[in-house]
């Protein structure tokens, strides 16, 4: 009798796994959520959170529930390589992350290598340069959003000598090189080029040699953190150039980080919780009540991301990598039947998309937009 | 000349609270030979007691700030000495090293996972007004740090040699066997050494944080950079590690400034290598030798 009841329980317990695990779809989210990249990484990832709570909620993927794992890619390269073969080795659907282009740069390869679709955060040109047909992008790359910025910074702005501060990273080399292109284009003189190290810390130096300089305006290309303590530095030396970035520089999370020292930034945005759009305002105000504190560009880009992978599921109709990855390319969608996707988006044949954006001036520690300027 | 003094300002306001941390370390070594390898996260850990007394416990900033350097005296001071050094000092020198590099990951990694790995904003302690001489922006926090932190460290000097407490961690430091048989209680004396360390720390942290974000891996920047000054100083003298931490913020500046701002971070640590072949007790230090 014993026997009988420890068997039934047992295969009632392989049943009962067996059945979770055909009832769910694995989705692995490789996100900086430790080092230097956290103040992405984290949002991202709270992003990708929120919407899966939604999906699952509305009754999942094609039936089933999302099962989303987090890897923590440290902000190392060659940890996120891991963390990304890890995610595939454990069956991962598609895979999320990374946020910092110098990681996505190199786990990429490994997710092409074994057929798995990738929907990344990063916004380095050379990511959708590559020829990878794996990789899918959240945010347009900057050699998009550059040529916009440029140009507001040569017509409104009317600046002619720029000093550009980079990040010496894979991220902000792909915005130096593109911005360069953009200056060449538009005849805007590059008058000062500092690369700066991930995780500086000290500003004092390239503030005092912009302030000595003739620029008349400075082109801001660094990662949260790094951006805050520049805009702490500049305000603290007085630095009364304008000062402009793609995306990063006037974003929710530099805004909190520099205070008052974040007034008068310029950026454009691809994504911004102050776009006057229901959809994104909704899931900032969910967002804000699920994890106290407000959304960004990369909450929204990790929200999307897993939006992306159910729409596009839902119209292939199965769970199949390869045909995911096929469907996507060249593909429009429209927020009245996606409204996940919070703005109406076009991926083309390389994984780079398209949508309309922003430019944004952050006045009383707010982005304010200036324009809304069409997807190009 | 405007940008020189912009930087050479810039630089002395790091440097001095960069010499802070120097200091610190350069009075465990006397006082106990501890090479303590977790300054830098000793230096970031009171930012976080701060913000958590603010954002937790709902304190004004001047009590957190108060609150937290007494805070950092007991568990940076007190705790460290009592459950670290003492249980690892009699195994020698390297295994306390070791204990303290663990200790730093310790620290570093509990910030991560029961505060946040996100950088936190950090209030200003001094108003951002900035005022112009010779056409450089001198701001109110650049003066306000440089004064605090050297006002602390010439209070410590004056402190050790004015009182008779002073005299005695001097004694201590000098020869401790000498100073026992005296009727120095040297383990109290120590002891006063751990708790100074603690405090100088806290200070640091509050001067620093404002402008470099409280991020749990400041730490690694902070401990190199007081470490590769009490040794450019001389290790074994408080006036070495001031000239040490303010001679490293200078370079620093003034290297990323007219020579590569690609290589800055190597720039002090060719003058630590340098300085280790030229003159190893360090600029103001004093050769010394050790029973082994």
């Amino acid at each position: 009798m014993l026997k009988k009841l420890l068997l039934s329980a047992t295969l009632s317990a392989l049943i009962g796994t067996a059945s979770a695990y055909a009832d769910s779809v694995k989705l692995a989210d490789v996100a900086e959520l430790s080092g230097a990249g956290a103040a992405a990484g984290a949002v991202w990832h709270d992003g990708v959170k929120l919407a899966v709570e939604e999906i699952n909620a509305d009754g999942g993927i094609l039936g089933k529930q999302i099962d989303l794992v987090a890897y923590d890619s440290q902000t190392d390269p060659q940890n996120s390589r891991a963390m990304v073969q890890k995610a595939i080795d454990e069956g991962t659907y598609v895979l999320l992350g990374t946020v910092y282009s110098s990681s996505t740069v190199v786990n990429m390869l490994v997710a092409m290598q074994n057929g798995v679709p990738q929907i990344t955060g990063s916004e380095s040109p050379t990511i959708t340069a590559k020829g990878n047909p794996y990789i899918f992008r959240t945010a347009f790359g900057a050699q998009k959003g550059l040529p916009k910025l440029g140009t507001y910074l040569k017509r409104v702005v009317g600046a002619e000598d720029i000093a550009v501060v980079w990040a010496n990273t894979e991220y902000g080399k792909g915005g130096h090189d593109a911005f360069l292109d953009v200056a060449e284009k538009l005849g805007l003189n590059i008058v000062l080029d500092i690369p700066t190290e991930q995780a500086q810390v000290d500003f004092a130096a390239d503030v005092a040699k912009i302030k000595s300089s003739d620029a008349d305006a400075v082109f801001i290309y660094l990662t949260e953190e790094e951006s805050a303590r520049f805009l702490i530095e500049a305000h603290k030396q007085n630095l009364e150039l304008p000062m402009a970035g793609d995306t990063v520089l006037a974003s929710q999370k530099v805004i909190d980080l520099a205070g008052e020292a974040a007034n008068g930034a310029l950026g454009h945005v691809g994504l911004t919780t102050e776009a006057p759009i229901p959809a994104i305002q909704q899931m900032a105000a969910k967002f804000q009540e699920e994890y106290g504190y407000g959304a960004d560009h990369n909450a929204i880009k990790g929200y999307i991301g897993v939006y992306m992978v159910k729409y596009v599921t839902e119209m292939i109709g199965e769970f199949d990598r390869q045909k995911f990855a096929d469907a996507l390319h060249n593909l429009c969608l429209d927020v009245a039947s996606h409204p996940g996707i919070l703005m109406d988006v076009c991926w083309d044949n390389a994984g780079e998309m398209s949508r309309d954006s922003f430019l944004v001036e952050v006045v009383d520690g707010a982005q304010k937009i200036t324009a809304v300027l069409p997807a190009n | 000349m405007p940008e020189f003094i912009q930087i050479m300002i810039s630089g002395l306001s790091a440097g001095s609270i960069y010499a802070l941390a120097a200091v610190g370390f350069t009075l465990l070594w006397q006082a106990s030979q501890t090479i303590n390898f977790a300054q830098g996260e000793f230096v970031m850990l009171p930012a976080f007691f701060v913000l958590a007394l603010m954002n937790l416990a709902g304190f004004p900033l001047w009590l957190a700030i108060a609150a937290a350097i007494a805070l950092s005296v007991l568990l940076l001071g007190m705790v460290f000495k009592k459950l670290i050094v003492e249980p690892m000092l009699s195994h020698g020198t390297l295994p306390l090293v070791i204990a303290t590099i663990a200790l730093g990951l310790l620290l570093k990694e509990a910030v991560k996972e029961f505060y946040s790995p996100l950088g936190q904003p950090f209030p200003s302690l001094f108003p951002q007004d900035v005022f112009t001489i010779a056409g450089a922006s001198i701001s109110i926090p650049d003066i306000a740090n440089f004064a605090i932190a050297m006002g602390t460290i010439i209070a410590l000097q004056l402190f050790l040699q004015r009182t008779r407490t002073g005299r005695c961690m001097q004694a201590t430091a000098q020869n401790p066997d000498v100073a026992q048989i005296l009727g120095v209680d040297i383990k109290r004396m120590v002891l006063y050494t751990f708790l100074i360390n603690g405090a100088l720390a806290a200070i640091a942290s509050v001067l620093i944080t404002p402008i470099y974000l409280a991020k749990f891996s400041n730490g690694e920047v902070l401990g190199v950079v007081a470490f590769t000054a009490a040794i450019v100083g001389g290790f074994n003298q408080i006036r070495g590690a001031l000239v040490g931490g303010l001679l490293i913020g200078v370079i620093d500046n003034l290297s990323a400034t007219y020579f590569s701002a690609e290589y800055r971070q190597a720039v002090p640590l060719v003058l630590l290598i340098v300085i280790i072949l030229v003159r190893p007790q360090g600029l103001l230090g004093t050769a010394e030798g050790r029973t082994v």
